[in-house]
């Protein structure tokens, strides 16, 4: 008897997608391909809930048309409903962690499978919800779909499909057909898109991308990348480095960072505008060369933020920490120095949020976002909800006090702002309310909040250069604790509590041999949750409940 | 109106006989209940049958042509006791829901039904929603069979044998005045297939005529001294009659028969699968040509005593393959095999799991270990998964850090009514300082219970999700208790088992009633109080109007429920009111998968036409953003997602909008509600401006300009452009 074992089998195709990305469309059309070249063809999903994007299989059988022998048991072939584990011919997933999820489940085998896998990423709710950095490393997904496809073709359907004007769905058909995987001509594939007569051009376009990209070798994970040190991975283990090579927006911002590396060191004066000429001299003279790119972004970024002179202020006071820079180090302390003193000295107060609202760079980029055609008119309204603290924090010093004690300005503005002001900034009403608001920069230095935050860097600093030249480990991590203070209101209040309790419990940690590790997941269990709850068992955990208390 | 339009399909119903069916497993199932003449259909929509429900009301000018009458059951109790028509009316009536679910609600109106008996042919099509994609408790719907004694029957997943089934359904009904029980599989009801036709028959006698000539018989109404002869009729007359029926008619199926001395008994249903480990294994082929004997199923409940005997005689030992637990067909093959004195040895769920779906993989486990105690011979094959997990050939040898795969359940859709009024609920907590308990309900809402929201502890039911928090009501705690319904459930039992019951027992609970104009969870049908013009329904009945009637004194309906802060200040309002008796709180707004059907191609019409149109689509400032992900905590939509920074200092991902925005304003309402922060925008992109928005654009140009100048030209002090 002819069996399973001997070669007669069904093709088997497993689809998986997210709810509402197509794949129902996509089996349907396989159906259509296999029927009209005389296939049998069955086709299962699961309907329901489970569609409302959620991970979802679509399932596909193709058996030819053959008649059954004399006193068969069934005229038609006996097809299953389930992908079987070892025994999928062809897998395609939607998305990068969908391929994940098929090679788990077992269904893209390295002995049988055509894994065919779009290799964006569409993150998952935990991901999202990190207060840092909860997303999984692209490369670890792509290094098992190659290690678990017979052939792995992947590429990035989505953006091919979205060029088109299309949806996923045709842009992996076009890759189904390009795989060769399936004994029908590509014009076969195509009259199926036609047939079932909706957005056809756009579906052939999609289909055609997918169809060379198909023919394309997979792209390769980047090999392991040495421990960057300084760049802080989120909570999650599993980010070790936050090299996403098959993110074409980051890659090409990574290409732009390399080209500003080499400029840093070959022609730094090129990075600064002319008034900032001095401070790259500086930079290029005083400071060790791989720190030097991040200090012609902080130097550039203090001077829009301020003036020239906060730029002195900056580099004075990363210069303070460079002195403890040690050799061999890729000058990490100077380079986390560098980035994290200017983050902080450049905190968004509604004068900075106002002045970035308005400059021309930033709507150009909304009106590409949107895909505004050259000259079509847009609107942008911002959504503010100026607090009365963040407007007393803006003004002198002294006025600032008053305006935070008074009790009928706080009644008033919390009227005016209970729910929320929108501002448009494209018009002139609007713009001009941003711009003057910009405007108050020269008065930034005599604010309540500037005072506050000067003080809070210098003590911060003070810790750096205090444990520096003992442990060198330990003062990068300190340094890099300046993450944890994001986000504008309650956030930024949580992050300015996480922040005092990391630089408690510092003290209690300095001396010890693991004293930097120690910190550096503290500061992850700060970004962990919102309510503080894992930082204080952990904090309590690490050190008992000493430094609990003396946050 | 429904997500999914039949419109075009339902044209196949008229096929003529002859012609080949080609389709759907639901459109078929349709199709056989025509060519059955059934006379009157109902039901209650719900996976996997929800899209049965949208063919019937699709294809109502069929029906209607036919004289056949449907109802949208108001639930599946409504819908079982519409059956009461064929109890003494010649006439073939059919009824479909989700089980177990719609079972266990229609349960009462089953066991009167089955109790007395029917005339006409009686058919419940249950859509088994158990195993992975299944939204439910994993409980069984062969219960309900034996408890209340209806045959059910388990089509194998094909469509010929499900269109058979259907008629020979009704023919077992009649012969032995009996309900029966149609069990559809999760993955057989969008099976597609074909199958030869009949034609359509019209019902010999239709409802009208049944109206119009009222008959009764006294001996079918349950009542004593009826009720006790009934049990005496179902024990001596109708399960003779059904064994009888289904012997005669070959119903269930003897394959491969005196091929070995071993055997396996399968339920219809899970016969592909049987069949595809068999594959595997080496002793079948794709034809379902086996060298072990099978006898499939398709009749599970009863089970046929001499057939079982039949099929053993003569074998050492019986692998029953049988789905989901507990394991009554065992249970009952033992006792049929013991009174016997047979000696097989009947295997089961001794070398299969207890519970879960049956898939390939599960069967092909248990089937090779029943094949490799019995007759190692025919086992030829050794499928991968076989191989331990340990050995690299095996599907399941890890290739992928289990941790980089994240779980992905369902969740509300991009522009989704119901987020605002989580995110509302959860601000509202923030300002009264005090977490709640929250009783959820059935629907798109029970998605609340993950992130980001993480409302809700219990759901006990569709439509009880006011009932569930009735015992924690008291009148000593600092706080009420929240509950949550949808206008779904509210519709199908809330009105009553809820609302009514909070009034009744005064009642201090806040229930929230999400009305997003359908049944949305299972399709987006029309329910009482759907906006939508029906031509087949009466609808526009509000919800307000039914709870104020009921008693309710404190009601208040927010018609848009994105305006999350006035949301907000209700629920505050609501949780804090000194007024007694529940507090009802109706938000509004249309299902977004809805909206977007119907408006998509009106906006495209627009532009196309030369109209004003205006693209309104959210974003976030990466500049302002400080990647907190504040935003997505209190969202959670999956067009508000993450991306790498693009400041070369900083390192955590920033928010980000994603093209499939649809602009509801969930992100501006929660930036203002929530004082998140100042980086979100909403752009609004014109079509075909008018003269008016042209003349405005030349000015505001000319000011911005003006004034832009001096802060770029500064900022040109101390930037460069962009790295060459």
């Amino acid at each position: 008897m002819s069996t399973w074992t001997t070669g007669k089998r069904p093709i088997t195709i497993a689809i998986l997608a997210m709810g509402g990305e197509g794949g129902g469309v996509l089996a349907d059309w396989i159906v259509a391909v296999g029927e009209e070249a005389g296939y049998y063809a069955q086709s299962t999903s699961v309907a329901g809930v489970a569609q409302r994007t959620g991970a979802t299989v679509y399932y596909v059988e193709l058996y030819p048309g053959e008649e059954p022998g004399p006193g068969s048991v069934r005229h038609e072939p006996v097809m299953s409903l389930f992908p079987t584990p070892g025994e999928v011919d062809i897998v395609i997933a939607s998305e990068l962690m969908e391929a994940g999820r098929a090679i788990q489940r077992g269904f893209a085998t390295p002995d049988r499978t055509t894994l065919i896998a779009s290799t964006n990423r569409v993150y998952s709710m935990d991901e999202k919800l990190a207060l840092g950095d909860g997303r999984i490393d692209s490369n670890a997904l792509l290094e098992a779909a190659h290690r678990a496809a017979r052939k792995l073709i992947a590429a990035d359907f989505m953006q091919l499909a979205l060029e088109a004007g299309s949806v996923i769905s045709a842009s992996l058909f076009g890759a189904l057909a390009g795989s060769g995987q399936l004994p029908f001509a590509r014009e076969a594939f195509e009259d199926a898109i036609r047939a079932s007569g909706k957005g056809v051009d756009a579906s052939l376009r999609a289909f055609a991308a997918g169809f060379n990209a198909a023919q394309q070798p997979a792209p390769r994970p980047t090999p392991a990348p040495v421990a960057t040190p300084g760049v802080g991975g989120g909570p999650v283990p599993v980010t070790i480095s936050r090299r996403r090579p098959v993110d074409p927006a980051e890659e090409a911002a990574e290409a732009v960072e390399r080209r500003r590396q080499e400029l840093a060191v070959s022609d730094p004066a090129s990075l600064v505008g002319p008034r900032l000429q001095p401070h790259a001299s500086r930079i290029t003279a005083e400071f060790p060369v791989p720190a030097r790119s991040m200090l012609l972004h902080g130097a550039v970024r203090t001077a829009v933020y301020q003036g020239p002179a906060y730029t002195d202020r900056y580099l004075d006071r990363v210069a303070r920490v460079a002195v403890h820079e040690r050799e061999g180090s890729d000058a990490r302390l100077t380079t986390e120095a560098a980035r994290h003193v200017a983050l902080w000295m450049c905190y968004q107060d509604t004068i900075q949020v106002a002045q970035q609202k308005i400059r021309r760079r930033r709507l150009d980029g909304v009106r590409a976002e949107a895909k505004a055609a050259p000259g079509q008119l847009m609107n942008v309204r911002e959504y503010l909800h100026p607090q009365v603290e963040e407007i007393a924090d803006t003004l002198p010093t002294r006025l600032g006090r008053w305006v935070a004690g008074s009790a009928w300005f706080g009644k008033l503005v919390g009227r005016l702002t209970r729910n929320g002001i929108v501002v448009n900034t494209t018009g002139a009403i609007g713009y001009t309310l941003l711009w003057a608001m910009a405007m108050f920069r020269p008065l930034r230095p005599r604010s309540l909040r500037f005072g506050r935050e000067q003080e809070a860097i210098e003590a911060w600093l003070e810790k750096v250069t205090a444990v520096a030249p003992a442990d060198y480990d330990l003062a990068c991590e300190i340094l890099e604790c300046q993450r944890v203070l994001k986000g504008y209101g309650e956030t930024h209040h949580h992050g300015q509590e996480s922040f005092g309790l990391l630089m408690a419990a510092v003290d209690g940690l300095v001396g010890r041999p693991d004293a930097g590790a120690t910190l550096a997941s503290l500061r992850a269990a700060a970004l962990a949750d919102e309510d503080g709850s894992a930082l204080r068992s952990d904090l309590a955990r690490v050190a008992g409940p000493v430094l609990v208390e003396a946050g | 109106m429904a997500e999914r339009s039949f419109a075009h399909e339902v044209q196949k119903l008229r096929m003529e006989g002859g012609s080949t069916f080609s389709g759907e497993g639901i459109l078929a199932v349709t199709k056989a209940l025509l060519q059955s003449g059934v006379a009157y259909v109902g039901g209650y929509q719900g996976a996997p049958i929800s899209h049965l429900m949208d063919v019937l009301g699709d294809a109502h000018e069929i029906l209607e042509g036919l004289g056949v009458y449907f109802e949208n059951s108001a639930s599946e109790a409504t819908a079982a006791a519409m059956l009461a028509a064929s109890v003494n009316y010649p006439l073939r009536g059919a009824i479909t829901f989700k089980s177990t679910v719609g079972t266990n609600v229609a349960s009462d109106a089953l066991a009167n039904l089955a109790s007395g008996g029917v005339r006409g042919g009686a058919l419940i099509i249950v859509g088994e929603d158990y195993g992975e994609g299944s939204s439910i408790m994993q409980e069984r719907s062969h219960a309900f069979a034996m408890k209340s004694q209806m045959w059910l029957l388990d089509p194998r997943p094909n469509i010929e044998a499900i269109v058979r089934s259907v008629e020979a359904g009704f023919e077992l009904s009649e012969a032995s005045n009996t309900p029966v029980m149609l069990q559809l599989r999760l993955r057989s009801c969008h099976l597609h297939g074909s199958f030869t036709a009949k034609d359509n028959v019209r019902p010999p006698m239709t409802v009208k005529d049944a109206v119009e000539n009222p008959s009764r018989q006294l001996d079918r109404i349950v009542l004593p001294p009826a009720s006790f002869l009934h049990e005496k009729e179902k024990i001596r007359d109708r399960w003779p009659a059904a064994v009888e029926y289904i012997t005669s008619r070959g119903l269930n199926e003897v394959l491969g028969a005196g091929t070995a001395d071993v055997g396996i008994i399968v339920q219809g249903g899970v016969y592909n699968t049987l069949n595809r480990a068999m594959e595997l294994l080496g002793c079948s082929d794709v034809f379902g040509n086996t060298q072990v004997p099978v006898y499939v199923m398709n009749v599970t409940y009863p089970v046929v005593d001499a057939e079982i005997l039949d099929f053993c005689a003569g074998k050492r030992a019986v692998l029953l393959v049988e789905e989901g637990q507990p394991d009554y067909i065992e249970q009952n093959l033992n006792a049929i095999l013991r009174r016997a004195g047979s000696p097989v040895a009947l295997h089961g769920k001794d070398l299969l799991p207890t519970g879960g779906e049956y898939t390939a993989a599960a069967l092909t486990k248990g089937v090779h270990a029943f094949l490799s105690k019995y007759r190692p011979d025919v086992v030829e094959g050794q499928p991968t998964l076989l191989l331990p997990e340990s050995d690299p050939r095996s599907p399941f040898a890890t290739r992928v850090d289990a941790a980089a795969v994240r779980t992905r359940p369902p969740g509300l859709c991009t522009g989704c009514p119901e987020r605002p009024i989580f995110s509302a609920l959860k601000l509202a907590e923030k300002e009264t300082g005090k977490k709640h308990h929250v009783s959820a309900d059935i629907g798109c809402h029970l998605f609340a219970i993950n992130e980001p929201f993480n409302l809700g502890a219990t759901t006990m039911g569709y439509g009880l999700g006011s009932a569930g928090a009735a015992a924690l009501s008291s009148k000593d705690a600092d706080r009420r208790t929240i509950a949550v319904m949808g206008d779904g459930g509210f519709w199908h039992n809330g009105l009553t088992s809820g609302v009514g019951n909070a009034v009744f027992n005064k009642s201090d609970q806040l229930l929230l009633v999400v009305d997003n104009a359908y049944s949305a969870a299972t399709g987006g049908q029309d329910v009482l109080s759907s906006k939508a013009d029906n031509v087949l329904r009466s609808t526009r009945h509000p919800i307000e109007k039914a709870v104020r009637g009921i008693g309710v004194t404190w009601a208040k309906t927010v018609s848009d429920t994105y305006q999350i802060g006035r949301l907000r200040d209700l629920f505050v309002k609501a949780l804090t009111t000194k007024e007694p008796g529940p507090k009802v709180i109706i938000a509004q707004s249309e299902c977004m998968l809805n909206k977007q059907r119907r408006d998509k191609p009106a906006r495209n019409k627009a532009l196309k036409e030369g109209k004003r149109v205006v693209k309104e689509r959210f974003g976030v400032d990466a500049d302002t953003c400080t990647g907190d992900h504040a935003c997505i905590r209190v969202s959670g939509c999956p067009s508000l997602s993450i991306k790498p920074n693009p400041d070369p200092m900083r390192t955590d991902p920033v928010a980000t909008v994603l093209d499939s925005c649809v602009g509801c304003g969930v992100c501006g309402a929660n930036a203002h509600a929530a004082s998140l922060c100042p980086s979100f925008y909403r752009s609004d992109l014109v079509f075909n401006p008018s003269w008016r928005d042209k003349l405005l654009a030349r000015v505001r140009k000319g000011w911005i300009g003006l004034l832009s100048s001096g802060v770029e030209r500064r900022a040109a002090r101390y930037e460069i452009a962009e790295v060459a």
